[in-house]
């Protein structure tokens, strides 16, 4: 199989990364090779973040080349817009309709985006837009599962068993934290409904 | 479950992850470190085979290495981690101790950070390997982090060198797969420590000996490296011939995947008979490597031609697409069609201070003094940006006391002080706050004392009350360490109350003694103060004068616009720790704390 890339963006504290790692994990479940990139240190809570996570049979460089991301999966529209341009031509987009307002906006150091939806529908012309924070807080009751609404979601449009998935799931939610498991996989189950 | 069934079971690390996993599997028992990024995971990695790894936060590189090396000529295998300004701090006992050499085998590793994702500069720290005369060992992925960790320490042991592994920001932050073959974390016997004056003690008449021993040991070194199945040749088309190395590799073989590379995991000293050989057998060598021309200078004085391109490639962070523009100039491919450019219009997401830091505080009172500030490394350098504006200078660790001490003495008048943070101070702050009180400079040292590690990511240091193995630790007070130096004048205020920090800190700058201020407020995220208490503002009283938002506080969000230009404020109640600052500052009793 081709290498596929996809790249994963937000804010930090979005859970970016541990999706990034769910992926990665369930890529490798489906025996595939795969590496995963991301960049810590000075993106805090309220920075961009940026995963980027390329699996297929033989996986060389650790990073996405501009422009090149099979998939791109935005948990933040002002982040699927300023990254809309490392999604490849025929490239799928899942974006979380969710905004977080930028500290330079709140604070007034910058202008809002006056448009965002038509900015975006611009910008990403084809993508699946996820109500997942409505999903997360409304049907599965925790804010925080946000992640997996859209790691189900995700899992519509990527060549990966569901079981693979879930398993990955598994294995990243264990000892004290296997107790939010079933509200993880109800979330990602409903993630994978809304696509 | 295996759907795609050619691949054995393998675990998915991130470099540092393997790095951890190799010194375990290689008898290491003694590790130390002062966190870094990008290197800080490798000892809380090693944390997890605290049952074999004797493991530990230094309060510096220099007390970190120092440490290893301890443990190293007491005949231990023993390791210590750096990002690469750390190195800087930790040259004074690498320069000597590559005389003294290794018993117990002797790894440190340097993760250097090409294009600065969170470092004040840029550093090939190869070059100091090459002018310390000691092994580079360059990983280009986890599976080779694991087992370059391992083949380090041989290494160390048959050379009697200390042997230096350069990771980078990518390839330490990188995951993929590694199989571990066999792992089980292990501990050695030690080499029976026997006194030996000669070699443990480098005074001049046995130093010169040493320098001749490090000499020869280069010319062997050389030898077993063109020998060492760390360096490779991959052969493909003879037209273009690689020489490469570390991460640079990896995207050598997406972009020019045809062609014969020589990859140098063992980069110092640099095998040259083994490139030479290589050179022969291509048309054309091309090296590619991240940061310096480390490779391609010494291959240039071995007398071979190296193709000459505009490309640039020797600054930032190598990838990728600049190595298809490389491609593009040399054969000319079709470059690939232009892609959308990246929309510069949208508002950013600069790193901000957390909601509820008390760093902010702080620097707001010292803009509002209108004091130079001389700040140094830590979450708080972010005090230097809008609407804070309250810092003038950064240089390195420990930095600020001495740059006002120097400001001082020649002739700058006004309100000045040095800010930095308690894990700072216990690096490099001790030094300078002694120097200050000894000469009578009159320094108001402001320690931001949040009880953390916190840039890094929350890790313990002599003030937390606790190890990196999790144990209970006695706590050293920073105001009875300036007593213990002597200053009169230690004070110590929280940064939740603005009127106290602007008392304090006017009355400490505006005196003419040594002073030291603990503006203390724990750490929001450390402490899980997040969800503490929250405020809100009540819009009838909320005047929209707009006060509080001179603090930056990222809870604080745009309400309704009153008057054009003037909005009230709006607490976001999911980022507030209810640290009360804004109310502090509200004439109008708008802001109220709910719970």
């Amino acid at each position: 199989m081709k290498t596929f890339n996809v790249s994963l963006v937000g804010v930090g504290g979005q859970g970016i990364i541990l999706t990034a790692d769910m992926l990665a994990k369930a890529a490798a479940l489906a025996g595939y090779q795969v590496k995963k990139s991301e960049i810590h240190g000075m993106s805090q809570r309220g920075g961009s973040v940026t995963s980027q996570v390329r699996f297929g049979d033989n996986v060389a460089s650790p990073i996405i080349q501009e422009g090149t991301s099979d998939v791109l999966v935005a948990f933040d529209r002002l982040e699927a817009v300023r990254t809309a341009h490392e999604l490849a031509e025929g490239g799928k987009a899942v974006v979380a309709n969710v905004d977080l307002v930028p500290v330079t906006v709140s604070s007034g150091l910058q202008p809002p985006v006056a448009d965002l939806a038509g900015r975006l529908a611009a910008a990403l012309p084809t993508a699946t837009v996820v109500d997942a924070m409505t999903i997360a807080r409304e049907q599965v009751g925790n804010e925080r599962t946000m992640n997996m609404v859209l790691a189900g979601a995700l899992s519509k449009v990527l060549p990966l068993p569901e079981e693979c998935w879930l398993e990955a799931m598994k294995l990243m939610l264990t000892g004290a934290k296997a107790k939010l498991l079933p509200a993880n996989e109800k979330a990602f189950a409903l993630g994978r409904a809304a696509v | 479950m295996n759907t795609n069934n050619n691949q054995p079971q393998k675990v998915f690390l991130s470099g540092n992850e393997a790095i951890a996993h190799g010194a375990a599997q290689a008898g290491c028992t003694v590790a130390s470190a002062y966190p870094g990024t990008p290197s800080t995971e490798i000892l809380e990695n090693i944390a997890k085979f605290k049952e074999t790894i004797n493991c530990e936060w230094a309060v510096n590189e220099k007390v970190a290495m120092e440490t290893a090396i301890g443990a190293s000529i007491g005949g231990a295998r023993s390791l210590c981690a750096m990002k690469h300004v750390g190195l800087n701090v930790a040259m004074d006992p690498l320069m000597t101790f590559c005389y003294v050499g290794a018993t117990g085998g002797f790894v440190f590793i340097s993760a250097d950070d090409p294009g600065m994702h969170s470092s004040q500069n840029e550093q090939d720290n190869r070059n100091l390997a090459k002018f310390a005369r000691i092994p580079v060992l360059e990983p280009s992925d986890s599976q080779e982090a694991y087992d370059m960790t391992q083949a380090a320490f041989e290494i160390s042991e048959q050379f009697h060198v200390p042997v230096m592994i350069r990771m980078t920001t990518r390839t330490s932050h990188s995951s993929s797969l590694v199989d571990l073959g066999d792992f089980k974390p292990k501990t050695r016997d030690l080499i029976p420590y026997v006194k030996n004056i000669q070699k443990t003690i480098p005074v001049p008449a046995f130093a010169r000996g040493q320098r001749f021993a490090a000499q020869e040991r280069t010319a062997a070194m050389e030898k077993a490296s063109a020998a060492s199945s760390l360096n490779r040749v991959e052969s493909g088309d003879k037209r273009l011939g690689f020489v490469t190395s570390a991460v640079a590799y990896q995207y050598v073989k997406e972009i020019f995947p045809e062609f014969s590379i020589l990859k140098l995991g063992w980069s110092n000293p640099l095998p040259k008979d083994l490139i030479a050989d290589f050179a022969k057998g291509v048309e054309k060598l091309v090296v590619v490597e991240e940061l310096d021309p480390f490779l391609e200078d010494q291959i240039k004085a071995m007398g071979l031609t190296v193709v000459k391109h505009e490309t640039e490639l020797n600054m930032m962070e190598l990838n990728a697409d600049r190595l298809q523009n490389l491609r593009n100039e040399l054969l000319g491919d079709v470059p690939k069609a232009k892609k959308a450019a990246p929309d510069t219009t949208l508002p950013t997401r600069p790193p901000t201070l957390c909601a509820g830091c008390g760093h902010r505080a702080v620097f707001y009172v010292l803009h509002k003094l209108g004091a130079i500030v001389n700040g140094d490394i830590g979450c708080y350098t972010l005090g230097a940006f809008a609407p804070l504006n309250a810092m003038d200078t950064t240089i390195c660790m420990g930095a600020s006391i001495n740059v006002s001490a120097g400001m001082k003495k020649a002739g700058v008048k006004g309100r000045m002080c040095s800010v930095l943070g308690d894990s700072t101070f216990f690096h490099s702050g001790l030094t300078g706050a002694l120097s200050a009180f000894y000469n009578g400079t009159p320094v108001t040292t402001v320690v931001l004392d949040n009880r953390i590690t916190a840039m890094t990511g929350q890790q313990d240091n002599p003030g937390t009350g606790r190890t990196l193995k999790g144990d209970p630790a006695p706590v050293t007070e920073i105001a009875d360490v300036a007593k213990a130096m002597g200053y009169k004048t230690v004070v110590k205020v929280s940064c939740d109350d603005l009127p106290g920090l602007e008392k304090t800190l006017a009355e400490a700058m505006d005196s003419n003694e040594p002073a030291l201020v603990l503006a203390y407020a724990p750490c929001r995220i450390a402490a899980k103060l997040t969800k503490e208490g929250l405020c809100e503002v009540d819009p009838a009283a909320c005047k929209a004068c707009g006060a509080c938002f001179k603090l930056g506080c990222p809870a604080m969000t745009r309400g309704a616009e009153v008057r054009p230009g003037f909005f009230q404020m709006k607490i976001d109640a999911s980022l507030c720790s209810g640290c009360k600052q804004c109310q502090q500052l509200c004439k109008f009793g708008a802001i109220k704390r709910i719970k």
